[in-house]
């Protein structure tokens, strides 16, 4: 993450200890996962080891530590996921983007994980999508879903590209 | 047709005859004292799952020295097969908010807290905006009390009260040693009463409704109603408020698919039921308590497949601060995995029903004491299952 970015949200919570969590929260928002230096950096500016920095980050399954896509699917594992056909959903999206668990597409639009109980076993399979949530899953719909996803990143390309042309 | 099922249902969370802020001024209208006897005579046990007397819990704080005290809501939920927490959030977070609000005014601590879990992050929005209308509110009726959000970051073991703690000081969820208890030394160390979501809300509500009426519902032990979260193999999956003290044979008789073969009471971290014993036990402080998961299972689950993924969970959600636990976890998952394959005897399922004893003893927290419940009694009701 950019200095300055990182820097603007240290001084939105502050630059304490004890604000240590909700920072690297803002920043793994901000793009799904925390660099070295983005650890470095907090840090330096919270005057605390980087080991110590790295210690707390490490031990949450959502600060993760190495890169990941604009999109992080977190797909439910729960017995009640499996038996409500969580595996087929699996299997449609590793089919549609070509990734299994723990892996991120190429173009670095999307990463897939496999996470505990999310909280919907009324509604599985459930899944998340960075800060949404997707219930009653079936291959059709997550796919579906996917596309609309799929569209949206390649519009944005697309603005990108104008804008810096 | 007639209904045979003795399954009573209730309706006082998600109520809404009475009005929010009226419950509150008039709570705050009453003795103190009087007030916390009042809980404590209701029988009110933590939603949570380890059911301490939630009376019993503010009058500790309450008497604790010192002005800085700090309230929690803990919105944790990772339980599996829970979602009733989920479910109170989206529906009645007011009452949570004016349950904290209330016992801040008891014990004279002035600000709250609730720790959602990341799970959640979809419905942060509302929990602000929630919370912002009734902190505007407590302002208004002055009282000196605000409430903020934390959030978690996706581990199960921060839904432990000293671990939640731990996370809120912004470090690594890890349980403490207790004691000392929350009550005493929680939250920077200040007196702190960690309360489930639920808990918040029936505690209100027995400020008006009083004592007895609630009392009425359930059993001796288990008094009032609670939610529970249903679900697996059941035409209704969702949330009920049903009467505390229920009998399973009731329960499935309401919940079942015609075929439930066994039922998981309490989550992964609770206890196995297989059909033969649905008459025999009961739902609540005298039987098998639950923080509301109930996951029903008919005769196509392979009860293999529920034990193995119960493991890999605790094994991904241990902390690792204990040896017990972290090898424990470990082991239990690779012994009957062992045993299935054939590579170790099925009396190895013995050796590794003795071991989740010396984990019950010797683990710091809840998680590495109650692996043994579910691996206990799936193992012993399902031996046969285990080997071929
Ligand atoms: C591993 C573990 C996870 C827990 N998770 C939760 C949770 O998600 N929500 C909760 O309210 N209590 C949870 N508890 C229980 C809390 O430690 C604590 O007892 C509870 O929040 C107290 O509130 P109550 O008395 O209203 O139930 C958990 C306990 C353990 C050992
Ligand atoms: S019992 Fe397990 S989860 Fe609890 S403190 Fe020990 S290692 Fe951590």
């Amino acid at each position: 993450m950019e200095k300055t970015v990182l820097e603007e949200i240290i001084y939105r919570q502050g630059a304490q200890r004890d604000r240590l969590l909700p920072i690297l929260q803002d920043v793994v928002e901000q793009q799904n996962f925390l660099t070295e230096g983005d650890m470095l950096h907090i840090a330096n500016l919270l005057q605390m080891s980087a080991a110590e920095v790295y210690g707390t980050a490490s031990f949450y399954s959502f600060l993760p530590l190495n890169r990941k896509g604009k999109y992080m699917i977190r797909l439910c594992k729960s017995i009640i996921a499996k038996m409500k056909g969580s595996d087929q959903v699996l299997a449609a999206i590793t089919d549609q983007l070509g990734i299994k668990p723990g892996e991120t597409t190429a173009d670095g639009v999307f990463s897939l994980e496999l996470v505990n109980d999310i909280g919907w076993s009324d509604r599985e399979p459930a899944m998340l999508i960075n800060d949404k949530v997707f219930t009653d899953l079936d291959p059709v719909k997550v796919t579906h879903i996917l596309t609309n996803y799929l569209k949206q990143a390649s519009t944005q390309a697309f603005v990108t590209n104008l804008s810096t042309n | 047709m007639t209904n045979t099922s003795t399954v009573r249902k209730t309706d006082l969370i998600f109520g809404r005859s009475l009005d929010t802020l009226t419950l509150l001024r008039n709570a705050m209208q009453r003795d103190k004292d009087g007030l916390i006897q009042e809980l404590i005579d209701s029988g009110l046990r933590g939603r949570g799952g380890a059911g301490f007397p939630t009376g019993l819990k503010w009058k500790f704080a309450k008497g604790a020295p010192g002005n800085e005290k700090y309230i929690i809501c803990n919105a944790d939920e990772g339980e599996p097969g829970t979602f009733k927490d989920r479910v109170i959030l989206e529906k009645a977070a007011d009452k949570v908010f004016a349950g904290m609000g209330l016992c801040g005014w008891l014990t004279g601590a002035t600000k709250g807290f609730i720790y959602l879990r990341n799970e959640y992050i979809w419905m942060r929005n509302h929990i602000l905006a929630q919370m912002n209308d009734m902190n505007e509110a407590f302002r208004q009726m002055k009282l000196d009390f605000s409430i903020g959000l934390k959030m978690g970051s996706g581990a199960y073991v921060c839904g432990e009260e000293t671990a939640l703690i731990e996370s809120m000081e912004s470090k690594r969820g890890e349980p403490r040693n207790k004691p000392p208890f929350p009550a005493i030394a929680g939250y920077e160390d200040k007196p702190t009463v960690v309360n489930n979501v639920e808990t918040w809300v029936y505690a209100l509500l027995i400020s008006y409704i009083g004592a007895d009426v609630f009392a009425a519902y359930g059993t001796e032990q288990s008094t009032g109603s609670k939610l529970f979260s249903v679900s697996g193999d059941t035409p209704k999956p969702g949330v009920y408020e049903l009467e505390m003290g229920m009998k399973l044979s009731d329960f499935v008789a309401e919940f079942g698919d015609g075929d439930t073969k066994a039922v998981q009471v309490g989550g992964a971290s609770g206890f196995c039921v297989p059909r033969r014993k649905f008459d025999q036990v009961i739902i609540g402080f005298e039987g098998i308590p639950t923080g509301g998961s109930m996951m029903l299972f008919n005769s196509h689950r392979s009860m293999y497949h529920v034990l193995h993924n119960f493991l890999e969970f605790f094994m991904e959600e241990s902390c690792g601060q204990c040896t017990p636990c972290r090898v424990g976890c470990q082991q239990l998952l690779l012994g009957i995995e062992a045993v299935k394959s054939k590579t170790k005897p099925a009396q190895y399922l013995d050796t590794l029903m003795e071991f989740t004893e010396t984990m019950r003893l010797a683990s710091k927290c809840g998680l590495g004491q109650s692996v043994g419940n579910a691996f206990n009694s799936i193992v012993n009701e399902f031996y046969e299952e285990m080997i071929y």
